[in-house]
């Protein structure tokens, strides 16, 4: 049974001075780098070649997308406080963070569904032009990775966290490599708030 | 193997204070940069209402959004104190990432508006 574990998943390899986890995420996140990086470049490309392109606070709601930000961020505040909960070895402080940090990835899901909601009955889809095409496959794309994200942080919070008693360095780690990711999310947030609703 | 864990035990509860110390500067450091962001956000749509020009509008917000995603980057995501390989990495993907943004752009042949 040994044989089949992953190794490295605790300890360091010693030609990367990491563990397996860390640097699969990193190199995981790298690529994703590189997808919402070609489509900033097609909506960078696309914009500048445009005779005319709407304002974004026009036709999106900026309030809306304010608070989503504000939620967005406080959860990877939520989320490296419940990695940091279990550095201390604090397994009840971990499910107030990691519960809270799912919480808020469900008001940001909320938000954006009330904001699609509101596009669509107006008659605003991704094919009535360039600039809700871009809208809504960036804004979809993240919200995928949203609900992606949720749903780890859910399985870690509730039956995955099993493994901090049996392994509890082990669960430590998926837990911050679920913040790499977590964290990632949050980031392409920030670029994508100014650029598609403020720009 | 018991009497190795009773010889380490000692020197292992004195790393685990250690540590609970360096944790607490962490969390310190994670409410700043909390507050930093939320700073930062306000200022993003405040400046998004001053008249200027759409160049400056862009380079304004891009240069916020940046200092914000350092800050996520580098603290939430530990990059200050990470190890050199993770750091190497990033640097090629943001070459890659700045070669697939500026090489269309670099291309006189291509026009978008036909």
């Amino acid at each position: 049974m040994s044989t089949a574990l992953i190794p490295y998943t605790v300890e360091p390899r010693p030609d990367t001075g990491l563990n397996n986890v860390k640097i699969g995420m990193w190199l995981f996140l790298a690529s994703e780098v590189m997808l919402f990086g070609g489509l900033f470049a097609g909506y960078i490309l696309v914009r500048g070649g445009s005779m005319e392109w709407p304002d974004g606070r026009s036709i999106l709601n900026v309030p809306l997308a304010t608070i989503n930000t504000i939620v967005l961020i406080s959860s990877s505040v939520t989320m490296v406080m419940s990695w940091a909960s279990l550095m201390r070895k604090d397994f009840g402080k971990f499910k107030l963070f990691m519960g809270l940090t799912v919480v808020l990835g469900l008001v940001f899901m909320i938000i954006k569904y009330t904001e699609y909601s509101s596009k669509f009955s107006h008659g605003l889809f991704p094919a009535t032009n360039a600039f809700l095409a871009f809208y809504f496959t960036l804004t979809g794309l993240h919200a995928l990775h949203v609900l992606g994200g949720m749903v780890v942080n859910a399985y870690y919070w509730g039956p995955g966290a099993a493994m901090w008693k049996t392994d509890p360095q082990r669960f430590t780690n998926r837990v911050e490599a679920a913040g790499l990711f977590w964290h990632f999310v949050d980031l392409v947030w920030i670029f994508l708030f100014p650029v598609l609703y403020l720009l | 193997m018991s009497q190795e864990q009773a010889l380490g035990a000692a020197p292992a509860a004195a790393a685990a204070d250690h540590d609970a110390a360096e944790i607490d500067r962490h969390v310190r450091t994670y409410i700043g940069v909390f507050v930093a962001l939320m700073v930062l956000t306000v200022v993003t749509v405040g400046v998004s209402y001053i008249d200027m020009s759409s160049g400056m509008a862009v380079a304004v917000a891009m240069f916020i959004a940046t200092i914000k995603g350092s800050l996520v980057a580098g603290f939430f995501m530990h990059l200050v104190s990470e190890k050199k390989l993770i750091t190497y990495t990033l640097v090629l993907t943001v070459f890659f990432f700045l070669f697939c943004l500026l090489m269309p752009g670099a291309s006189n042949s291509y026009d978008a508006s036909v």
